[in-house]
């Protein structure tokens, strides 16, 4: 009976083994990834994690869990930055009222992010850290200029976001640092925002999708960036496109070179989303699009 | 790994499993305290199927890890309906408006749709469909699925449901 019984078990038992760790603090997490063999994780929603492990893609010896930690958690003004704890899950992103007020973009942008189950237990730390180029929040803060603390047994760094993606999975973290907060530097008040992301079906990734932030003064936009996400190895900070547009306003010419500035640094690989033609084609029409809200939504 | 005990309030009860740390919270429900009504789906966190209330969050619970889950208040459709066996309004929506077909999906839509109601007692139907994108129902019986939980949020208010005219 045992027998048939334990390889039953072992067939659900679909991720390697490994030792579980929970901290309770961001220096006791950082002592741990040092004393711990170089196959430790970190993990936090798990929902890129661990779907990685039941594949075995990922093997982990360790696991740190910071879901333990709370100065991870929230996010709060302080002084002309807004701080975002790593482990704020993208449901507390689209309810926190600091967000809403100083940086709603956030909020549209979590909001399209997965679904509600996987929102209430993702975070915006996960979502900026593994370097997946599917994530929608690296090219919006590339659009926001945040940067990221990094927490390692040498103390703290800031890499700005627009740094931090080298190729898919490979990030300007280095082994040992936990990434503990991003901060995003607060838009001015009457900014326009929009994220506009094309996707097949809840769930899906980005074909293609544009993070806009823009400032306007006296009808003509006087600041801008652009992030776009899902259509090169890493979010693409597309600082031509914004360029085109500084000056304008934002007639039909202008957003036809934006568009085909964003189109002309995507490189997306072919996927069930379309050809690489095609969603190269739509990080420009979501450039177009986002701009376009972006500019509406802005006071002059 | 050597096993570890585990232990959690599921549907009101203190329960304690000797699991290895890389047993996933449904394999804990189902395979360790015999709890099969959270169904495996997909195994990858797309349809819902498994969809368990963990603390107040409506969680795939095949991307969960039980460990990740120890010393949480956890929900499954085992605890849905009263002690006397008598359906919660969620459940009696489903029967009367015919919410389920082969009802596979049926235990993690209505985890789900009970958190959504927890939270927003009075949804629009635009707000449940948003609300119950991450379950799929393979039958497609979405419509009927829809005015189940407009049943049950109208019972939950002490109002009779009108169905909304086709």
């Amino acid at each position: 009976m045992g027998h048939s019984a334990r390889l039953l078990w072992e067939d659900l038992l679909i991720p390697g083994s490994f030792e579980y760790h929970r901290p309770a603090s961001l220096s006791e997490a950082v002592a741990l990834l040092g004393r711990l063999d170089s196959d430790a994780r970190l993990i936090a929603g798990g929902h890129s994690l661990i779907p990685m492990m039941k594949l075995r893609l990922a093997m982990p010896t360790h696991l740190v869990d910071l879901a333990g930690v709370a100065e991870l958690k929230g996010a709060r003004l302080e002084g002309g930055e807004i701080v975002i704890g790593a482990m704020t899950t993208q449901r507390e992103i689209i309810m926190s009222g600091v967000l809403a007020e100083h940086a709603p973009i956030l909020r549209e942008t979590a909001e399209v992010i997965a679904d509600p189950q996987v929102r209430y237990v993702g975070t915006i730390g996960g979502n900026v850290a593994n370097g997946d180029p599917g994530n929608d929040m690296p090219a919006l803060m590339m659009a926001l200029g945040a940067s990221y603390v990094l927490s390692g047994p040498g103390g703290e760094r800031r890499v700005p976001a627009r740094d931090y993606y080298l190729s898919p999975y490979e990030t300007a973290a280095q082994p040992g640092e936990v990434l503990a907060a991003i901060r995003v530097p607060k838009p001015p008040a009457g900014h326009g925002w929009a994220y506009e992301k094309l996707k097949r079906k809840v769930g899906d990734y980005a074909t293609a999708a544009a993070a806009v932030i823009l400032t306007v003064s006296g009808g003509r936009i006087a600041s801008c960036a652009i992030g776009l996400t899902n259509v090169g190895g890493t979010a693409l900070f597309a600082s031509e496109a914004a360029a085109a547009t500084v000056g304008t306003a934002l007639d039909p010419p202008t957003l036809a070179r934006a568009a085909a500035a964003a189109t002309a640094i995507a490189s997306p690989a072919e996927d069930g989303r379309g050809s690489a033609e095609y969603r190269a084609k739509m990080a420009g029409v979501m450039t177009a699009r986002a701009l376009k809200r972006a500019f509406a939504r802005a006071a002059s | 790994m050597s096993p570890t005990n585990v232990s959690m309030t599921v549907n009101g009860k203190t329960v304690s499993a000797a699991v290895e740390p890389r047993t996933l919270l449904i394999h804990y429900l189902r395979e360790n305290l015999g709890l099969t009504g959270s169904h495996i789906g997909c195994d990858t966190s797309h349809c819902g199927a498994c969809t368990v209330d963990v603390d107040g969050r409506s969680v795939k619970s095949c991307t969960m890890f039980a460990v990740q889950a120890a010393g949480a208040n956890v929900l499954t459709i085992e605890g849905m309906a009263g002690a006397d066996g008598k359906l919660s309004a969620l459940q009696e929506g489903f029967r009367e408006m015919h919410g389920l077909q082969c009802g596979y999906c049926t235990p993690g839509m209505i985890i789900r749709a009970h958190r959504l109601l927890q939270e927003n007692p009075n949804p629009s139907e635009s707000e449940i469909r948003i609300g119950i994108s991450g379950n799929l129902c393979r039958c497609t019986g979405y419509q009927n699925i829809v005015r189940a939980i407009q049943y049950a949020a109208a019972k939950l208010a002490g109002l009779e449901f009108k169905e909304a005219a086709e």
